[in-house]
């Protein structure tokens, strides 16, 4: 099928194109642009006058539920969600109910998402059996299947033996490793920054160098080993300086940040607002600041939205006892055009931060509009407004600490592999 | 208009009437604020035994469901022991009667009197409840719409006065 | 934000937390106070206030010395009392705590007493309760225990009338009190214009300085001058979380003895929220000794309560 976007502002953060076009889409593939689509035949046309054609958005963590918690939510539920949301690829971690830690499980996930139609699947395979943290698991069989990367997801690997060794063997075979920066026995029981506001609430209190302590260990096993590591939702401003400091000394380290915390802080929390009890938790306004730096930087490479769908009783808890995460598929593209207008950065660059930055991490083709990339595009009403209540959201999870927010960005058309999979009701 | 009477010698005129009526077990009791004040005037002139009882009804109004709890209550000190007493309750207005049925009601949490007779300087009538002064000031006509209060000065002089409400 | 304890006109609905309240709230609930004593010194100590309406103490932390006086404040207010001990069990994943409080509203309560090991609690409760429904927090984590502190505020102003003229010095496990939470909450509304803390630094949160105090290590130099001192209760577990290392030795640098207690002022006032570790925290000498007004404060804790009470259901 070929398809001509026609008039649209096309935006290709890799190549930091900003200018109105055409697209042209020849089956799955990108086939031409501008006046290299002059004349084109094409069975379908879409206006996009006034609105921004942009590579589809690619998350790097977003919670499906599938296996194990499908009363919290589906994968069709969430897919729907996300090309909803403009994300044409999504990459899902493995603490599923039972872990990613099995090919065969890894399969029939895949295969669960391809059979829907909507966004790209890729999940991301468990680093330890059951993540238990002591034995490997069996990475290789688990590339196989299509997983890119290893991770722990939020569960703590502590000892410091078993994460060297699984980073020597990951290396081996140039598998990158994702790992969240906590040390388990300073987080233990904390629901909250170690702090002003949790010492005025009376919550117990996770402090700041959790993380730096655990991403110093995590930065050293790197030097020793050489594996590519991607560091998960950073939160302080202690791990950005960390950070730039490694890429300055070439360390193969790349890292992202949760939407919410480009946003929110502690001061958030209000009075124990559970819908910001999060993982890692939200940091001082001096932290929030240094992670919107490093964004502008390129300190920090990605935003991704941690996903992560709640049912409703779980966060009608008192704050310790709820359970934690915040729904954010829909609501990482007009966040980040949020972030974008209050940092005054070009579109190209913010767009770049979950596009072609997060592909490039993921280490997918996706996340750029050029003659030959996959035809995963968002077509986008940047300055549409809405506000965010809980019928409005796709996802079954309606927990975000948005809920009431006036945001701007709604998705008109989201097309993978040259299909449009979510066209809105709206013009 | 009304020309209102001098409230000082309103008190005079009580104080002559009450004297007759004062037995060693006669006691007084004021009602925060201007049944305070007043009682305060009468009491040393009447040669009780016992000292001034001050009370405040807040906790036994029947308003509470409407209006919630007073702002700025005063804490009721009675330093006599109420029972078989013959009671001089004092206001300064006797209007719908209820704030005086309040008092009736504390004052019966404190012991049993062996009687209560009523000392207002004032009664405006618009009685709501079946309650009368046994030693009574004046009569005043009221205005629709307009209040009648006693107030003191800073002298501790008490004159009567008309307020729109 | 909105207040979640005033209603619109700004009067009080809930009771969850000193920190937040004007101080016009604070000493309307002190006044009151201060006439529900004249009651509880009478011989019929009741008063038909809460005639007809139905009190519920919801105490999933258990507790028996507050419930108690907050028994006896309700009844004293001539209200029912329904006592619901509700274990807390991590382990076992019975009813919502919003479900237990929509069962208990289809009963007709007025007022929740809750207590939970939870901070954060009853604001939950409170944005869940049906418009005439009131909470009062007896509780929670280690938030707020504002019931506490508001008779803590009244004890000191009965003895010493002035808080814009106090020293006043709480000591020992500031990390876990809410107690003392509420109480600097409170010092610092009224116009205390020195609060000092006295702990090691293992049992001092994070930024304590931000709650408007004044940190102090050594507990001869805090305590020197000071007018109020308020010793807190060290529990056992501290020892066993890598807080302290022995009773002992906390007794000997923070524990309160009558040489101590010399170093404040000669008319100086000793409390203690209870209930006391005698010879960790605080000295027999002086728990017994004529400076210590612990017992009264029992007292003041029954008509603070009935104040608290009588002011929210009426509003």
């Amino acid at each position: 099928m070929k398809t001509l976007i026609k008039g649209g502002r096309v935006i290709d953060p890799a190549s930091g194109r900003d200018s109105i076009g055409d697209v042209f889409i020849d089956g799955e593939r990108i086939a031409a642009l501008d006046g290299a689509a002059q004349g084109a035949k094409a069975d379908k046309v879409i206006d996009a006058t006034g609105l921004i054609v942009s590579p589809g958005l690619v998350d790097l963590c977003a919670r499906l539920r599938e296996p194990g918690f499908e009363y919290k939510a589906t994968l069709e539920s969430e897919m729907h969600a996300a090309v909803a949301g403009g994300v044409t690829s999504l990459a899902c971690p493995p603490d599923t109910d039972p872990p990613l830690d099995e090919p065969g499980l890894v399969d029939m996930l895949r295969r669960r998402a391809k059979a829907l139609t909507q966004a790209r699947l890729y999940p991301i395979g468990a680093l330890t059996v059951k993540l238990a943290g002591e034995r490997l698991t069996e990475m290789a069989e688990l590339s196989e299947s299509g997983c890119l990367a290893f991770t722990q997801a939020n569960v703590p690997l502590d000892d410091t033996q078993v994460l060297w060794r699984a980073l020597q063997y990951a290396g081996t075979f140039g598998f990158p490793v994702w790992l969240r920066a906590e040390d388990l026995s300073l987080a233990r029981d904390g629901v909250a920054h170690d702090g002003e506001v949790a010492t005025r609430l009376g919550l117990q209190g996770i402090p700041a160098f959790a993380e730096t302590i655990a991403l110093a260990k995590l930065l050293h096993l790197v030097r020793a080993t050489g594996t590519r590591l991607h560091v998960c939702r950073i939160s302080t401003a202690g791990a950005v300086a960390m950070i730039r400091a490694a890429k300055a000394e070439k360390l193969p380290v790349t890292c992202d940040v949760g939407i919410h915390h480009v946003h929110l802080s502690e001061m958030d929390l209000g009075y124990f607002d559970s819908h910001c009890h999060l993982v890692p938790p939200l940091r001082s306004l001096r932290d929030r600041d240094a992670l919107r730096a490093g964004l502008v930087d390129g300190t920090i490479d990605v935003i991704c939205s941690d996903h992560t769908p709640v049912d409703e009783d779980a966060k009608q808890m008192p704050f310790a006892e709820s359970e934690v995460g915040a729904t954010g598929l829909e609501l990482l593209l007009p966040l980040t055009l949020k972030w974008a207008v209050e940092a005054k950065l070009p579109l190209a660059r913010a767009l770049a931060k979950v596009t072609s930055d997060a592909a490039r991490v993921l280490g997918v083709k996706s996340g750029r509009i050029e003659p030959g990339a996959p035809a995963d595009l968002a077509i986008i009403d940047a300055d549409a407004p809405f506000r965010v209540v809980p019928e409005a959201l796709n996802s079954q999870g309606k927990n975000t600490p948005f809920i009431g927010y006036e945001l701007a960005g709604r998705v008109r058309y989201t097309l993978v592999d040259g299909n449009v999979v979510y066209a809105s009701a709206q013009k | 208009m009304n020309m209102l009477p001098d409230a000082e010698a309103l008190c005079a005129k009580l104080v002559a009437e009450l004297k007759p009526h004062i037995k060693p077990t006669t006691a007084m009791i004021g009602l925060y604020t201007g049944g305070a004040w007043l009682a305060q005037k009468l009491h040393p002139q009447l040669g009780l035994s016992t000292p001034l009882g001050l009370m405040d009804i807040a906790f036994y109004r029947d308003d509470y469901h409407k209006q919630g709890l007073h702002h700025d209550p005063k804490r009721t000190e009675i330093a006599f022991e109420v029972e078989g007493r013959d009671l001089l309750l004092v206001d300064d207005i006797l209007y719908t009667g209820r704030t005086v049925r309040a008092a009736m009601n504390e004052l019966f949490d404190y012991g049993r009197p062996a009687s209560i007779s009523l000392v207002v300087l004032a009664d405006r009538g618009g009685r709501q409840l079946p309650i009368c002064a046994q030693f009574c000031g004046t009569t005043v006509d009221v205005p629709e719409g307009r209040r009648l209060r006693m107030k003191r000065a800073e002298t501790g002089r008490l004159r009567l006065e008309i307020d729109s409400e | 934000m909105n207040n979640p304890q005033l209603n619109a006109a700004g009067e009080l609905q809930h009771l969850l937390s000193i920190e937040g309240l004007p101080r016009a709230i604070l000493t309307q609930i002190l006044d009151t106070a201060h006439s529900f004593v004249g009651v509880t010194e009478r011989e019929v100590k009741k008063v038909p206030l809460l005639r007809g309406k139905s009190v519920f103490n919801l105490f999933f932390e258990p507790s028996t010395r507050t419930r108690t006086t907050f028994e006896i404040a309700a009844k004293r207010l001539s209200a029912d009392v329904i006592n619901l001990n509700i274990a807390a069990s991590s382990q076992t994943k019975g009813e919502s705590l919003l479900d237990t409080v929509a069962n208990l509203s289809a009963m007709q309560a007025d007022i929740f007493i809750v207590r939970h090991a939870a901070s954060g609690a009853p604001y939950l409760i409170a944005r869940n309760v049906k418009p005439h429904e009131h909470v009062v927090n007896a509780g929670d984590g280690r938030h707020a225990h504002p019931t506490q502190g508001l008779l803590d505020l009244y004890t000191i102003r009965h003895y010493k009338k002035d808080f814009t003229q106090l020293t006043v010095a709480i000591v020992g496990d500031i990390l876990h009190s809410r107690v003392a939470r509420s109480l600097i909450h409170g010092l610092t509304t009224l116009g205390a214009p020195e609060v000092r803390v006295i702990a090691p630094e293992t049992l001092l949160p994070t930024g304590v300085e931000s709650l408007g105090v004044k940190v102090f290590h050594d507990m001869k130099k805090g305590l020197a001058g000071a007018d109020v001192i308020v010793m807190l209760r060290l529990q056992s577990e501290r020892m066993r979380g890598a807080l302290l290392p022995s009773a002992q030795e906390f007794n000997k640098n923070y524990g309160l003895s009558a040489d101590k207690l010399s170093l404040a002022k000669p008319d100086a006032i000793v409390m203690h929220p209870g209930p006391m570790n005698r010879g960790v925290e605080i000295d027999s000498a002086v728990a017994d000794g004529p400076h210590s007004v612990i017992l009264p404060q029992v007292t003041f804790g029954i008509a603070v309560r009935m104040a608290v009470m009588s002011i929210i259901a009426g509003n």
